[in-house]
């Protein structure tokens, strides 16, 4: 077994800079830090902190406009400044890297044990033939199944999971000292992610490298990491062991970081509350494939016969992995996608309305998504954002009006009013998402549903975001359906949980209930795996 | 992948229909006639021209007529080539379009392809914006400034290459008129080639190879040009097609006996069967060459295979 107290990677005065038309970025501003061997290290920090900036500088991985400074010294050999077919001999072989993106880190056009075989070729020389007993025990060690047969695929034949798999077998092709993981989970389904966890930590039992773990997600480094080191605008503000951090952290941000982990409960509402929205046996089929020629269609079913019932003043949270049909059942509940059931809205029965009838409730029906890039047009300015709907639900109103609605409903989700001059590309990811809420809130809704509103966020920003919907929701009597992945924020935000799992609910309870007694096995898994991974 | 090439070729059946459709209505409804010329024919010959090709039968007789002979192969007389019929005419001129066309397709293509991926490479560099300025200066200069320029200098100052014709065949025959047909496309493939190449170096998976240490040759060879191909490969279809039926203007300045004229000539003289047949050669083509793409796109990405 490795010595873990041995410094294997020695991090130095490392500066990553980048040259902008703005001016010069500091990305990494003069860190220190040590790898020892065999350890598992995890850098935490929020997007921006300059943690893989700094792996992809030692990496020699930086973008063309990136300089790398400093030192970083792999038992004893400087890897800064190295000549690539210098550095190339060390990367790949003895440092090994996952991304964080297991969709796009592998070439679509080669099959996977090509793509394992091309590190073992050039490291160890050889051709591919002989490299193809090696890449079979590889594939066979990171547990995927039928190896014979799964080694002629391509990346695009496998899941998310399957594909970090196999980045981990290429990772592991030369029997690396150091592998660095930027990210390795983050874009996985929650049981995938303890699965791929659970295989980093027994690989690393077997083999003895070691581990950098770049991540933001400290439930992770919680249970993963020995060592942890946490970085804030390119500076390692604080570093220790997991448990010092934890429990007695130090710093004003890394007390901050940890006291962002949502939290609260809320209550659930009278059971006599009148309810709002009602999908019966909501079913949405989806039609793939199919063609003038190629004749034959099949259908897939993204939401089996579900039933919601939504209270006023209740948060519904639906969970499940991507694939579940949690997102469908949002879109088919607000009748914007069809699907066959029984549909209330209030009292009326909204089962047969089309476009032009549901048009007038749309005002009460808001949807808030996920991703506050896409979701705001580029060419409007933020007032126009925000004030579209009301030119078509309540065209009456005169610009003045409009510049007043728009005012308030920026100050009421924490935003200078000012803002309503600039363009979206102007705001932080958190501000975009108080923009979206703001669009959704202008027109006064009864009922919102929220997709995934805080995924693409940072924790610290997250909590704020919450807070935010939280006091939106009672102040207005809404009633939300918060439909997420992320286990630990619908439990700060719901009171009863539904649990999604292809296209049907596998289980359905009061949020306490769900979270401290699930009875089915899959809500189980997808508890144990996202709160004691 | 039979199947998918029977039924590609079976799908051509009612496009190639609708083109010769649209074409041959439009030319009719185009004002003027093969026979109007600027001395008027005595009346007589005129009524004796008009009933031997049978244009005083109703409109549609003439296009029921047209598609039935068609069919079995027959595209008719020319109206000003007298002693020929269509299908001759473009027997006898496309091998020499296609020939030179070929060459020309090969120059753009492997031109082209080096000139953008170098532009990628040093991305921003000089080498890379001398590339790119000529580049628009082959798309913007037209051919037929083109082809008397190079004759002008490699023709007569120089008499290094004939001016023109097609002579007895040999390369030194084709090369100017090659390079003229073969510089606006030569334009295309280095842009296309150089704006995916700049791509498809920041895709993520570059970034694995580069951090998995291997050569960057390996790098840019394997794994980023065979992805910046696909943009490529598509725009081939067109470009193989348009430049294998020949091109009006470099085959009359360079006297190249093939089938490019004849579309203009025809068209200009209402010489309604010889512009039928080349657009009915036209389409072929293009839709060969897309179908050949299509083939040549699912071997390069798997996630297209048609199985």
């Amino acid at each position: 077994m490795a010595d873990k107290n041995e410094t294997i990677l020695a991090i130095r005065d490392l500066k990553v800079d980048f040259t902008t038309p703005d001016g010069t970025v500091n990305a990494v501003k003069g860190i220190d830090l040590d790898v020892r061997a065999g350890e598992t290290l995890a850098v935490v920090g929020e997007s921006g902190s300059g943690k893989s900036q700094t792996m992809m500088g030692i990496m020699g991985l930086l973008a063309r406009n990136g300089a790398v400074t400093g030192s970083a010294s792999y038992r004893g050999r400087e890897l800064i400044g190295l000549p690539p077919a210098e550095l190339n001999k060390v990367r790949g072989a003895k440092v090994t890297m996952i991304f964080q993106e297991p969709m796009t880190s592998l070439d679509p056009l080669y099959p996977i044990g090509r793509q394992i075989a091309e590190p073992i070729v050039h490291h160890r020389g050889g051709t591919y033939k002989d490299a193809r007993k090696r890449v079979l025990e590889l594939l066979e060690l990171v547990g995927i199944p039928e190896p014979g047969r799964r080694i002629d695929s391509y990346p695009h034949e496998l899941s998310g999971g399957q594909r970090q798999r196999v980045m981990i077998a290429m990772a592991l092709a030369n029997d690396p000292d150091i592998l660095i993981a930027d990210e390795p989970t983050t874009a996985l389904d929650v049981t995938i992610q303890a699965q791929i966890l659970k295989l980093l930590r027994s690989l690393q039992e077997r083999f003895g490298m070691a581990i950098v773990l770049i991540t933001h997600d400290l439930g992770i480094v919680r249970h993963f990491a020995e060592r942890v080191a946490v970085m804030r605008r390119g500076q390692v503000v604080e570093q220790g062991t997991t448990a010092d951090i934890f429990e007695r952290p130090t710093s004003d941000y890394t007390k901050m970081l940890l006291a962002a982990e949502p939290h609260g409960r809320k209550a659930a509402p009278a059971d006599t509350a009148p309810i709002i929205l009602e999908g019966r046996d909501v079913v949405v089929d989806y039609r793939i494939g199919g063609g003038l020629f190629s004749g034959g269609k099949a259908m897939f079913r993204a939401v089996d016969r579900v039933t919601v019932r939504l209270r006023e003043g209740q948060t519904i949270g639906i969970v499940g992995e991507s694939g579940s049909g949690k997102s469908t059942l949002g879109r088919a509940l607000l009748r914007l996608i069809p699907g066959a059931g029984y549909y209330r809205f209030g009292t009326t029965d909204i089962s047969g309305y089309d476009r032009a009838r549901m048009r007038p409730l749309r005002k009460a029906m808001q949807l808030v998504f996920q991703d506050p890039y896409g979701s705001l047009s580029p060419r409007q300015t933020v007032g126009e954002v925000i004030t579209e709907g009301l030119l078509v639900h309540e065209p009456d109103l005169g610009r003045a009006e409009r510049d007043r609605r728009a005012i308030a409903a920026l100050k009421e989700v924490g935003l200078d009013p000012d803002a309503r001059n600039r363009y979206p590309h102007e705001f932080s990811g958190g501000q975009r998402q108080r923009i979206a809420i703001a669009r959704a809130m202008i027109l006064k809704p009864k009922v919102v549903i929220l997709d995934e509103p805080t995924s693409a966020l940072d924790r610290s920003v997250q909590g704020q975001v919450i807070d935010l919907l939280r006091t939106l929701q009672q102040s207005h009597s809404l009633s939300y359906i918060f439909i997420s992945h992320d286990l630990s924020v619908v439990r700060a935000m719901s009171d009863y949980v539904v649990v999604m799992k292809d296209g049907r609910i596998v289980e359905e309870g009061e949020t306490d209930l769900i979270f401290e007694a699930p009875a089915d096995a899959y809500t189980k898994a997808l508890i144990g795996a996202a709160f004691h991974i | 992948m039979i199947a998918f090439v029977l039924r590609r070729l079976a799908s051509a059946v009612p496009t190639l229909f609708i083109v010769v459709t649209i074409s041959f209505f439009l030319m009719r409804f185009a004002p003027g006639g093969p026979f109007n010329l600027e001395r008027p024919l005595p009346p007589a010959t005129m009524e004796n021209l008009v009933r031997t090709y049978q244009l005083d039968q109703p409109l549609w007789r003439q296009y029921v007529t047209y598609i039935t002979n068609a069919v079995t192969g027959d595209f008719g007389p020319s109206y000003i080539y007298k002693d020929n019929t269509v299908a001759e005419l473009i027997g006898k001129g496309l091998p020499y379009s296609m020939e030179l066309g070929f060459y020309a397709l090969l120059l753009a293509l492997i031109g082209g392809v080096t000139m953008g991926t170098v532009a990628a490479l040093r991305q921003n560099s000089a080498l890379d914006f001398s590339i790119m300025s000529l580049a628009t200066v082959g798309t913007t200069v037209p051919n037929f400034v083109v082809g008397p320029v190079l004759t002008l200098i490699f023709a007569i100052a120089l008499s290094w290459l004939p001016a023109g014709g097609w002579g007895d065949g040999s390369l030194r025959f084709l090369i100017l008129p090659m390079i003229a047909l073969a510089l606006p496309q030569l334009a295309v493939f280095a842009r296309l080639t150089r704006g995916s190449m700049i791509e498809a170096l920041h895709a993520d998976h570059i970034r694995t190879a580069r951090a998995y240490g291997l050569p960057s040759r390996v790098v840019v060879v394997t794994h980023a040009m065979r992805g910046a191909m696909l943009p490529v490969v598509s725009y081939l279809a067109p470009c193989a097609a348009a430049l294998l039926t020949g091109s009006a203007v470099v085959e009359t300045i360079f006297t190249i006996p093939g089938v490019g004229r004849y579309f203009v000539l025809g068209a200009i003289n209402r010489d309604y069967t010889l512009v039928m047949g080349t657009v009915i050669l036209i389409a072929i083509f293009v839709i060969v060459f897309n179908l050949l793409v299509d083939i040549l796109y699912g071997l390069l990405d798997p996630r297209v295979r048609h199985d």
